[in-house]
């Protein structure tokens, strides 16, 4: 297997303002439509190796999101290329969906239905045995702290925190080599949240998975990260390790944070949950 | 072909099989969890049912002269049984992706390894036994109010009839699925406005005749008429099977046309979807 988990050559993604495909630019005529153009991901090149945790440090509407739905076959880039594991995620769909898994910010969920019930959908659509999935969810779930008798209620009498760790649970089913988490601990509670944390590091650790984190978090990308790539107004804007990042600016006598990294290099504070 | 690539082959298979499933088992789950709305949807069938079909029994007195009242009873009853059946397995086929959309799971099962003509064979699967279910209900209910004379009954003939009505109708029921996939805010509703169409010009209530001429022309479009037009020939008159043949036949290529143009169709929506971001909007 390459030893590339990640590879992200100029990918380029801009919403609205036709481009060559929307039905509105034809109707409302190119000139207006250009005009409300975003660009969520301008030329943004990485590589991630295998068994990192690489994280993505940005605030809200930086590009993070749409990065992981690039790597996650649920965007398609205008221009650039992306590999996992050597395999390209628009020509071959299938092999790319086969090693990854994603946790979005919103546990989405049929939340009508149990966690049990969601990941036995979950554990059919990655082709796994159902009676051996059940015992598996019940570990997994258990080992993140979810009760026996919840297992079977419906999600949506979950707290939020609760909901996140099903959602982990559902993407660790599938023993992906290559996990995508999209703001896995925005809004949950400190308990919750490093829970969460402790489960991602002992994924990593026992698993050789490689993951891909988005976060506005300083205090988690710092703890977990290998590398890290700021990005901001869909540009990276620097990309190292937490401690060469910090290395980069200046101290004046007190002990440099992301919070003063990422400040330094784009002018802005991040905006916390 | 290697012993491998067989093995590999039915290894593929069994997997989509399986994923199929899974679509099956989470939409009886929903109905399960949903059962308030089921049964609520259920008594207004029934009642919807028959109310139309009283209007058959009601006839002479409305109209003070002398009808075949059993046929016009089960000339309504065929057309409202029918058309349920129709409207079920359409609904849950052109609402596959609307469903996802107001769950919230869209995104979920499009990362998913399975492919777009597995989830399309579970969501039909699912549609054809909940509807037959669901209709037959509908039905058991129904002929406890009225003494319907099925003797003239061609029943193997309407049960072909059903078959080929439903791949007819999955083809469109597939097409139909593009509007929600394209149209996060709207497209649930445009589904609707297709369906009210099909009501209209397929003779559901009355034959297509009594329409304006330029319906009637729109009227050969829908599988529905077909469909109803065959069901009242094998139900009412005891059709022969070479009297439906023509019907069945049509139905069948309809779906053989609508089902491959259809699934090709969604592919270049969710193309496009991709490209344009639609995914992730919830609607």
């Amino acid at each position: 297997m390459a030893n590339k988990a990640l590879e992200i050559h100029e990918a380029t993604k801009t919403f609205g303002g036709g481009g060559n495909h929307s039905i509105l630019a034809y109707v409302r005529g190119r000139s207006k439509a250009q005009k409300k153009a975003v660009v969520a991901l301008d030329n943004v090149s990485l590589t991630v190796e295998r068994g990192e945790i690489f994280g993505i440090l940005g605030p809200n509407g930086s590009g993070k999101s749409t990065l992981v739905r690039l790597v996650s076959t649920l965007m398609i880039p205008d221009r650039g290329e992306i590999r996992v594991f050597g395999h390209d995620v628009q020509r071959e769909e299938a092999a790319v969906k086969r090693m990854i898994n994603r946790v979005s910010v919103d546990a989405a969920f049929f939340k009508k239905l149990s966690p049990m019930e969601n990941l036995i959908y979950a554990a059919r659509l990655y082709g796994l045995n159902a009676r051996q999935a059940r015992e598996q969810i019940v570990q997994i779930l258990t080992r993140l702290g979810i009760e026996e008798r919840s297992i079977g209620e419906p999600l949506e009498e979950m707290s939020r925190g609760m909901q996140q760790k099903v959602a982990i649970a559902r993407a660790f089913l599938s023993a992906p080599i290559l996990l995508l988490l999209d703001e896995p601990t925005t809004g949950l509670d400190p308990r919750s949240k490093q829970d969460v944390q402790a489960f991602v590091r002992e994924i990593q650790a026992k698993h050789d998975t490689t993951v891909l984190l988005t976060t506005h978090d300083m205090k988690e990308a710092d703890e977990l990260c290998d590398r890290i790539a700021v990005i901001d107004k869909g540009r990276i804007v620097a990309m190292d390790t937490p401690e060469g990042l910090k290395a980069r600016i200046s101290h004046n006598g007190h002990a440099v944070t992301l919070e003063d990294v990422f400040m330094a290099l784009t002018g802005k504070q991040l905006a916390e949950e | 072909m290697t012993l491998m690539t067989i093995a590999n082959t039915g290894r593929n298979i069994w997997r989509e099989t399986q994923a199929s499933y899974a679509f099956v088992e989470r939409n009886f789950n929903l109905m399960k969890r949903y059962w308030g709305w089921e049964a609520v949807w259920l008594a207004y069938s029934i009642a919807s049912a028959l109310s139309i079909t009283y209007i058959g029994a009601g006839m002479e007195q409305i109209s003070g002269a002398s009808v075949d009242t059993n046929y016009l009873v089960l000339y309504l009853l065929i057309g409202t049984l029918l058309w349920r059946y129709l409207s079920i397995v359409f609904d849950a086929i052109s609402e596959m992706i609307a469903w996802e959309r107001w769950e919230g799971t869209v995104e979920y099962t499009f990362m998913a390894p399975v492919s777009r003509v597995t989830h399309m064979i579970g969501q039909t699967i699912f549609s054809l036994v909940w509807g037959l279910f669901f209709t037959g209900v509908i039905f058991l209910v129904v002929a406890l109010f009225f003494d319907l004379n099925l003797e003239e009954a061609n029943l193997l003939g309407g049960a072909a009839v059903l078959i080929a009505s439903s791949v007819s109708f999955v083809g469109f029921g597939i097409m139909a699925a593009v509007l929600p996939l394209l149209f996060p805010e709207r497209g649930a509703q445009m589904t609707n406005v297709v369906q009210a169409i099909l009501l209209l010009i397929s003779g559901v209530y009355y034959p297509i005749t009594v329409l304006p001429r330029w319906m009637q022309v729109i009227a050969r479009g829908s599988p529905a008429t077909y469909a109803l037009e065959a069901m009242r020939a094998a139900m009412l008159t005891n059709a022969a099977w070479a009297e439906l043949l023509p019907d069945l036949a049509l139905l069948m290529a309809m779906g053989l046309v609508t089902i491959p143009a259809g699934a090709w169709i969604f592919s270049r929506a969710e193309r496009y979807a991709k490209r344009t971001g639609r995914l992730k909007r919830t609607g």
